[in-house]
């Protein structure tokens, strides 16, 4: 007998007609098989490739920032996007609210037995392109499987980390009275493009989510006006759940003006047709700034120079109110309180 | 938005509001009450009473169906859900209202029920015809907007043999509700709560027509103005309603012309008597029992009838003891009279349904409103 080694054959994923099963989550050959041919394949940068549990880098002098998400969006594929590139734009923007410069991502995976592979590679390499687009590396992650009707298709966690410039001092609470409050662009259509293909709803629209990393945006920002002191994306919630957030946390009023909030036709149809407020609606690729009067017009040239930013206007002014609330002036000429949102947004029925 | 947008036109707002305050006559004050809640959140939501002189003041009345939907109602929902296994449809502002033990029918959906919000009665029956081995049942409330589509959706379910579809008909009527409160002794004989005039509902008057209101207005002496949703619906209503309270008239005038003819939607009007008939009573939160005001199914759609099929009997059940949405739906109190508003009672906790539903009184004072109850300094 020869004592030549017989290469082995390793059947490569069936990514095209595949499923996930039991295996996959077992963490011997088949996960291993499934990180490799699948995630690294697709995320590919040299701390994956070394294949540790872990991801190590070096840490700089200054101010580091981490943030985390999950997401458990329904439909895992919806008009402008998926639940891969949005798991990368929101933790990429939680890290760049604090004006921080996002790094490095740690994505785990929660997936059901039988999800399609080739979904799940859809959704990975959307995963990899958002990353790629906003300047981060995922470098480590983890995948478990549960069984077939304990998990809705796929669930992903990303925690990232980024570092602040120095001389950037960003926090929610640093609102002031008199200070200007900006909007980046239009809101609702996440939510809206979402609603549209729920399953009782499935509305025609053209409406696609704004899902985007919006660090870009952030670090122009930041380049031409660094005295910036609130920035925060509306997610969940809509707007209107942000600036109460803010003003609770800073212990201020807030004034806006209804007329100079964007909002695009379609939105705004399907809000009506839906007895929905698009104040109150989801955003993924917008953000509220608040800064000195003084340094508002610098900061809005900056916006509307970038492409996330052309919509990019003053929304109104912080106010001195113990109360917090915030109010606005309605397009009608009235006055209204914009309240947290209570409960789950729910049409009325007649 | 085309047939929206041109209705809530500020400079147009501005110059109704202008000639409103002319022609109010100082010495007098003048209440009006809007009936329905979707007029309720218009003016709430932008603000309208802002724009009215001080002499002109807005009444909540109880036209909101959630609102006025009683507790026993919504406990019998969740009891096909929890205990018959029932799949419950319902319309998304019912969800959240609290019934008994400390339960509403988003709760009983998190301990088990299958219960599933709808946009329409439709979605229901689409539901009931991909689920043939399930019963589905249809919680169908509202005032004559609604109704039609609930009866249709029966008839059609006899059509085609849907069988395990049935409805929970908790429909109730407009002109008994007026009537009730006309006769009310608050309005009647106290004159604790003056009401010069009616602000009459927009959808519901598609419907049944501007004929029904006239018997109000010449029993009881008081002007009703049918009015649209939109805001500036709204403050037109009110300036004609100004206009014959100082001419001294009391006609039904229909602001809504665009949608709203004298003898209504006369072809579902005839839907709705094939398949419902009157309730010799029924019971509202806030307005206890009330004459014929309610619709059951008839005996020839037995089979789509909840009540029947299920053989549910209706418990009364009293109202949380510091709740004042009886009086705050009859206009006799506001939301800020009532002791828990706002404290122990908001929209996140709601205790009783004006807080629940965004058309309720108090729900919409809180979110939209209350800032004016506290004095706010100004930057």
């Amino acid at each position: 007998m020869s004592g030549s080694v017989r290469k082995g054959y390793v059947r490569p994923l069936d990514l095209r007609h595949g499923q996930v099963d039991m295996g996959h989550g077992a963490g011997g050959r088949a996960s291993a098989q499934l990180v490799e041919e699948l995630f690294v394949a697709a995320f590919d940068n040299p701390w994956l490739r070394q294949g540790n549990d872990q991801a190590g880098f070096d840490v700089g002098a200054g101010r580091m920032v981490m943030a985390t998400d999950a997401h458990v969006v329904s439909p895992l594929f919806f008009p402008g996007g998926d639940i891969g590139c949005l798991s990368v734009h929101g933790t990429v923007n939680d890290v760049a609210m604090a004006g921080a410069r996002p790094l490095y991502l740690a994505a785990s995976f929660i997936l059901e037995e039988g999800f399609p592979l080739a979904d799940l590679k859809r959704i990975v390499d959307s995963m990899a392109r958002a990353a790629r687009e906003a300047g981060v590396a995922i470098v480590t992650g983890d995948t478990k499987v549960v069984e077939r009707g304990k998990g809705d298709g796929v669930f992903i966690t990303t925690t990232g980390v980024g570092v602040v410039p120095p001389g950037i001092c960003i926090d929610g609470a640093a609102a002031r009275p008199g200070d200007a409050i900006v909007l980046s662009g239009s809101i609702g259509e996440h939510g809206v493009a979402i609603m549209s293909k729920r399953e009782s709803l499935d509305f025609d629209t053209e409406i696609l989510s704004d899902t985007a990393a919006l660090n870009g945006l952030v670090a122009q920002m930041l380049a031409a006006m660094p005295r910036v002191r609130v920035l925060r994306d509306p997610t969940r919630g809509g707007l209107a759940t942000t600036l109460n957030e803010i003003a609770r946390q800073s212990g201020v009023g807030m004034r806006i003006e209804e007329s100079a909030i964007v909002v695009a036709p379609q939105v705004d149809a399907a809000c009506e047709f839906l007895g929905l407020d698009p104040l109150y609606v989801a955003n993924e690729g917008k953000l509220v700034a608040i800064c000195g009067a003084d340094d508002v017009a610098a900061l809005l040239a900056a916006m509307r120079a970038h492409p996330l930013g052309r919509q990019a206007a003053q929304i109104g002014s912080v106010t001195d109110d113990p109360h917090g609330f915030v109010q606005m002036r309605t397009r009608f000429g009235g006055r209204r309180v914009v309240d947290w949102l209570s409960g789950e947004q729910l049409p009325r029925i007649c | 938005m085309k047939y929206i947008d041109e209705y809530r036109d500020g400079e147009l707002a501005r110059k109704i509001a202008a000639r409103i305050a002319a022609e109010t006559d100082p010495a007098r004050r003048y209440s009006f009450m809007e009936f329905c809640g979707g007029h309720t959140h218009a003016i709430s939501r932008y603000g309208i009473g802002e724009l009215l002189p001080p002499g002109v003041r807005m009444i909540h009345g109880p036209g909101c169906p959630v609102c006025v939907l009683p507790i026993g109602r919504i406990d019998q929902a969740i009891a096909l859900a929890l205990e018959r296994g029932v799949i419950v449809c319902t319309y998304g502002d019912t969800m959240r209202v609290p019934a008994s033990n400390g339960l509403s029918l988003t709760r009983a959906k998190a301990r088990g029920g299958d219960i599933r919000m709808v946009y329409s009665a439709s979605d229901a029956l689409d539901i009931a015809g991909r689920h043939p081995d399930r019963e589905v049942v249809f919680f169908a409330i509202g005032f004559e907007t609604t109704t039609p589509p609930t009866a249709l959706a029966v008839r059609s379910a006899q059509a085609r043999g849907l069988d395990n579809f049935s409805v929970l008909c908790c429909h109730v009527l407009t002109p008994p509700a007026i009537t009730h409160i006309l006769a009310s002794p608050e309005v009647r004989d106290h004159g604790s709560v003056p009401i010069d005039g009616f602000i009459g509902p927009a959808h519901v008057s598609i419907v049944i027509g501007s004929e029904p209101y006239v018997q109000f207005a010449e029993a009881y002496r008081k002007p009703v103005v049918i009015a649209g949703f939109e805001p500036l619906d709204v403050m037109q209503a009110i300036l004609m309603l100004v206009r014959q309270v100082n001419d001294g008239r009391c006609e039904v005038e229909n602001e809504f012309a665009r949608a709203v003819t004298a003898h209504g939607n006369q072809t579902a009007q005839a839907v709705v008597s094939q398949v419902f008939e009157l309730r010799t009573s029924f019971e509202w939160r806030g307005l206890g029992e009330v004459p014929c005001s309610a619709l059951r199914v008839r005996p020839a759609y037995a089979r789509h009838d909840a009540e029947t099929r299920y053989g549910l009997r209706y418990r009364p059940v009293a109202d949380n003891k510091a709740c004042e949405c009886g009086a705050i739906l009859r206009g006799v109190k506001q939301p800020t009279d009532c002791k828990v508003f706002g404290t122990v009672c908001t929209p996140e906790n709601p205790l009783g349904s004006c807080m629940v539903s965004s058309e309720g009184a108090c729900a919409a004072h809180y979110s939209y409103g209350r800032f004016k109850d506290i004095a706010v300094v100004a930057a």
